[in-house]
């Protein structure tokens, strides 16, 4: 049951995010988004990661991406055009993609220990409970870090974008 | 297999009691709008018009389903889907009441008790501007267009000050669970007051956090006054200018799931649950049956002097059921399975009417007060009000 589970998301997530690539309309592209993110949520969800999945939920799929969409219906973008391919990137498009592919797979079973299987539901630390106190002990650093971090880019951008006042 | 049948029994009685609601909260709607304003309401299909979203549903389905030459189709026809999925799946997640137990079936009265059941609500109904978004996008239309993007203006606005409200009693009450939630409601300060979240806790923190929820799950609902994406004054209908038929009645029922199950989580956030509103030795098992009484006894005071010339029969009929229905609730071993779920729905009721009675009183605000109240006023408060929420719990 749960590895059907994951073979139907993660085909969700596979086939939103080449859809994401090859269309030509920025609102399909940004919807293909939500859909890879919400696949993403149930695929944490089955590994047991309760909070995470939420957390997907509600910040990528919920907020993030609506901003986008409000973003590219505001500016009101229209279907992109395409420019002329270059000869050379026909031919030599596939082959680069299979070298692309061929290296990562190899990269992947250098890096990765072989040999461990994933059990469905072994984990169970990803309680609210369990991430908070992780992060108010063990990653407090880190996490107040990444706080201030993102306060410096919201400034950052509010200081760009602020009209010239005369 | 037995728990797989359970569930499919269970989730089809809530769709259908969910759909009927709907239709009936509609109705309700109308009636009370109507007397607000010195009107009568719908009164010719049915007694009092009680056919009425009966008719409604049959003229919707059996109307032309057209589609503009115009509009993007394959969002177009998305759009409305969307809308309607993301305002039932809230629904799985929420108890009506205890634990039951008929026979040797022992379950919960929910479709599923998730241990992160309120992140769930927020991510789910976060999902659903997507709705609202894509169908004034994919109408080719400026009115549509202006429609879907006030409306995810406002989810976006005021979807901070709703979180920081419903982080308010999860703080206090430690869990985000909607079944513990309302587990540690239960019982009674000083032996009478409830020990709801709103009178638990700092004094006022609370009850401020439950009026900050309310206005912001007017504006996630788009409801008046905060009902800016379908302002008919300036954009015909807003988001659903271009939609008829089914289609139209798709975002009419989203709208009307989303004020139930908005309902349904203030009920359980907030106001306790399923626990009565004082303690049962002062007797608040009685009330449900007092109130089925006096039901019955308005029944038969207007079927004594009738306003049409069936009120005579049916009247009476309605209040022998009420009566019936009283009864019901006086038999311990039917109460004790009844009890919660009456307050439960009592509560939904009555903030429901609330909802209402507001639509019937309020004009509707500019777009800019929208945006400066939400994001000067609503939002600062929510924050201050759970950092002080925080600081007592950090005390305590």
């Amino acid at each position: 049951m749960d590895a059907l589970l994951f073979m139907i998301f993660a085909a969700i997530a596979a086939v939103c995010g080449i859809n994401l690539v090859i269309q030509k309309h920025a609102i399909s592209s940004a919807l293909s988004l939500v859909g890879v993110m919400a696949a993403l949520a149930a695929l944490y969800l089955l590994l047991g990661g309760e909070f995470i999945a939420a957390a997907q939920l509600v910040v990528y799929a919920g907020a993030i991406m609506v901003l986008f969409v409000f973003v590219i219906m505001l500016l009101n973008a229209g279907v992109e055009r395409t420019t002329r391919r270059r000869p050379w990137a026909q031919y030599a498009g596939v082959p680069l993609l299979l070298v692309l592919f061929g290296t990562v797979a190899l990269l992947v079973q250098e890096i990765s220990p072989a040999g461990d299987n994933v059990i469905f539901g072994e984990f169970t630390k990803g309680t609210p409970l369990d991430v908070g106190r992780a992060l108010f002990t063990t990653y407090l650093l880190p996490f107040e870090v990444t706080s201030v971090l993102i306060l410096i880019a919201i400034l950052g951008a509010i200081v760009l974008a602020r009209k010239e006042i005369d | 297999m037995n728990f797989l049948l359970l569930t499919v029994i269970k989730a089809a009685l809530v769709a259908f009691i969910l759909l009927t609601a709907l239709a009936y909260v509609q109705w309700l709607e109308r009636k009370v709008l109507a007397h607000i304003q010195l009107r009568v309401g719908p009164r010719r299909v049915g007694p009092h018009g009680l056919l009425q979203p009966l008719a409604d549903v049959v003229k919707l389905i059996t109307k032309e389903d057209m589609i503009p030459s115009h509009v993007n189709k394959v969002f177009y026809l998305l759009a409305p889907f969307l809308a309607v999925m993301f305002a039932l799946i809230p629904i799985a997640v929420i108890p009506f009441g205890t634990d039951i137990t008929i026979g040797p079936i022992h379950t919960n009265m929910e479709l599923a008790d998730l241990n992160i059941g309120v992140l769930f609500i927020l991510g789910i109904t976060g999902m659903g501007v997507y709705g609202v978004a894509l169908s004034g996008w994919a109408s080719n239309n400026k009115y549509a267009l202006l429609g879907g993007l006030r409306s995810s203006a406002q989810m976006i606005s005021y979807e901070l000050p709703m979180a920081m409200a419903i982080a308010t009693p999860l703080l206090v009450l430690n869990t985000l669970s909607f079944r513990q939630l309302v587990n540690s409601q239960d019982g009674f300060i000083l032996g009478f007051i409830p020990r709801w979240t709103i009178f638990q806790g700092p004094f006022p923190f609370l009850i401020v956090a439950f009026i900050i929820f309310m206005i912001a799950a007017f504006a996630e609902t788009n409801r008046i006054p905060f009902d800016l994406p379908e302002a008919e004054n300036e954009l015909v209908a807003g988001f659903h200018t271009e939609y008829g038929s089914m289609k139209f009645a798709a975002f009419f029922m989203a709208e009307y799931c989303n004020m139930i199950t908005v309902c349904c989580v203030a009920t359980l956030l907030f106001l306790g649950g399923w626990h009565p509103i004082f303690p049962a030795e002062y007797g608040s098992r009685f009330i449900p049956s007092l109130i089925f009484v006096g039901a019955a006894a308005i029944c038969f005071m207007h079927a004594a002097n009738p306003s049409r010339r069936l009120d005579k029969f049916t009247l009476p009929v309605v209040g022998v059921v009420a009566l019936g229905i009283a009864g019901i609730f006086m038999v311990p071993i039917l109460a004790t399975a009844l009890l919660p779920i009456f307050w439960f729905s009592a509560k939904v009721i009555v903030i429901l009417f609330v909802y209402i009675w507001v639509r019937g009183t309020l004009p509707r605000f500019r777009y800019d007060q929208l945006m400066r109240f939400a994001w000067t006023f609503l939002f600062p408060i929510a924050i201050i009000n759970l950092f002080l929420v925080g600081l007592w719990v950090a005390l305590t």
